[in-house]
């Protein structure tokens, strides 16, 4: 069992109430996902800026001798932000580049999200907790997933919480599991991918991202997911512009969604969406298997 | 031959409000009373809310439930004024539960006797493991339905997704819509009088009108090939 929540804005006035509204909605699954929880924000874009979001794997991070050193390695300037035990690399330069170099030179720290608006959080313990700690309640943006864990799959850590992002402003919350993740890993490696865990789900945000960056539509890659990734699964994708909700055909794993004309909520169970105002309005529905549905600012 | 519908019923309406009271104590305050009427608000999706009833209540809950709710119900009468989540009614034994919006998976699980009635429509595995409930859904039911079922009647006066009736015991099943495929075992079969006599009793109880008719619905029930042993398998085992 894990909760998820998925909250996309459809009225730009109420973007400085995004962290709130997502934070009323992760606090009622925190049973469902005791152990660790996250959540992806999207918004506050600059043009040419790639964020980079990081977090302390253990002991502290020198983060301003990792950013002269990261500015030096890519040639670009770097800012940092510091928020707890998490911090917002900024830079004019290339975003694939500074991951990969991140990766392999800063190994006290994991590499959560890399893209122009994106920004990831998380955190072990109580849900409640990380969403005050990390202060979720004020971030505003344009769309927001976030996720509750109860672990089964692989150890219980910061970088095993989700969401999972390994490409540009993309990034993948997961309840179920998958049973083909290790051969599927083993390809996606010859591919180039890179890998911070053992989980089942940054597979599953590997291979997405992959196909995308292949020429796959979110929605292509997410069907061709169906054929792919072998399990149990709701997910929510979040992209720079949107994100979109897929179960499997066999649809164990709860899902609802809400939409009313100033929001799309979707969670693992509608107590999560009954905090939101005006919800005594939405239309509500719980998603068909194997169908993907999907929401942008872009269209 | 028409019964009064119980959705005819009025309850008076002794308003419980889970803002203001825990979930534990509405239930409680519901099984320490064996004759009654509530209305219960702000259900906001709380799980097993108006579980293990046992005794001749009318209970109506204002806004959408979460899991296992009105499980086990025995006797009393429960309406839902919403959705409902996973387990709707599981394992009922009497009485009647009404959703007046949609239900999630698994709505009447294992339910052993009573009538459930969903206006809307009810999602993956209605009816599965069903025992005796009758079921009477509205709107259009999702996979797995009546997967297993045993005993009990379960009418979609819409359409059934895939492999409807799968593995079926004696449960007879009976769709006005497009079933999108049968589970194994599982075969269309004739409808004769009193097939339709009893799918007009069930219909009437569950509030729905003369303008429905019984001619307009299929049957499905068990080709009885899976659940008995056959000696030629014997090399299976």
């Amino acid at each position: 069992m894990c909760g998820i929540v998925g909250l996309f804005l459809k009225n730009r006035s109420l973007e400085s109430n995004l962290g709130r509204l997502t934070s009323l909605m992760l606090r009622e699954l925190c049973d469902r996902g005791p152990d660790s929880a996250g959540f992806a924000v999207y918004g506050g874009e600059t043009e040419g800026t790639t964020k980079i979001c990081m977090v302390n794997r253990d002991g502290a991070v020198d983060w301003s001798a990792t950013a002269k050193k990261l500015a030096a390695a890519i040639g670009a300037d770097v800012a940092v932000e510091r928020i707890e035990d998490h911090a917002i690399l900024r830079t004019s330069g290339a975003g694939d580049t500074a991951r990969k170099w991140l990766i392999d030179h800063v190994p006290a720290a994991y590499v959560l999200s890399q893209g122009q608006s994106i920004e990831i959080f998380k955190g072990v313990g109580d849900p409640a907790a990380i969403v005050d700690r990390l202060d979720l309640e004020r971030r505003s943006g344009t769309h927001a997933i976030g996720h509750t864990r109860m672990a089964t799959e692989s150890a219980v850590t910061v970088a095993g919480s989700h969401p999972f992002s390994t490409g540009d402003d993309t990034c993948l919350v997961h309840n179920g599991s998958l049973s083909n993740h290790n051969r599927l890993r083993e390809q996606l490696v010859r591919h180039g991918e890179r890998f911070q865990t053992d989980n089942d789900s940054e597979v599953a945000a590997a291979y997405l991202a992959s196909r995308m960056r292949q020429g796959d539509t979110l929605e292509q890659a997410l069907e061709n997911g169906l054929k792919d990734l072998d399990g149990f699964y709701t997910f929510v994708v979040g992209t720079r512009d949107g994100f979109a909700v897929i179960r499997d055909p066999v649809a164990c794993k709860p899902a609802v969604i809400a939409e009313t004309d100033d929001w799309v909520a979707m969670a693992s169970e509608y107590r999560a969406i009954a905090p939101l105002p005006g919800v005594e309005h939405a239309e509500m529905w719980e998603p068909a298997p194997a169908t993907v549905y999907a929401w942008s600012h872009a269209a | 031959m028409t019964q009064a519908s119980p959705i005819a019923r009025v309850p008076r309406n002794s308003a419980l409000d889970l803002a203001e009271m825990s979930l534990r104590e509405v239930n409680q305050l519901l099984h320490d009373n064996s004759v009654g009427d509530f209305l219960i608000r702000n259900p906001r999706g709380a799980h097993a809310l108006a579980c293990g009833l046992d005794g001749d209540l009318n209970v109506t809950i204002d806004g959408h439930v979460g899991y296992y709710c009105a499980g086990m119900n025995k006797r009393a009468h429960v309406t839902v004024n919403g959705n409902a989540g996973t387990g709707l009614a599981e394992n009922m034994m009497s009485g009647f539960v009404h959703v007046k919006g949609d239900a999630s998976q698994s709505a009447g699980a294992t339910g052993c006797g009573g009538l459930l009635v969903i206006d809307g429509n009810a999602s993956a595995r209605c009816g599965i493991a069903l025992r005796g409930l009758d079921i009477v859904v509205k709107g259009s039911v999702g996979h797995m339905s009546a997967f297993m079922a045993q005993a009990g009647t379960i009418v979609v006066l819409g359409d059934a997704g895939d492999a409807l009736g799968d593995s079926l015991y004696e449960a007879k099943l009976f769709v006005r819509g497009a079933v999108k495929s049968l589970g194994a075992d599982c075969v269309q079969k004739a409808v004769r009088d009193e097939h339709k006599a009893a799918l007009r009793k069930l219909l009437d109880a569950a509030g729905v009108g003369g303008d429905v008719d019984v001619a307009e619905f299929r049957r499905y029930g068990s080709a009885r090939q899976l659940y008995h042993f056959h000696v030629d398998n014997a090399g299976q085992y």
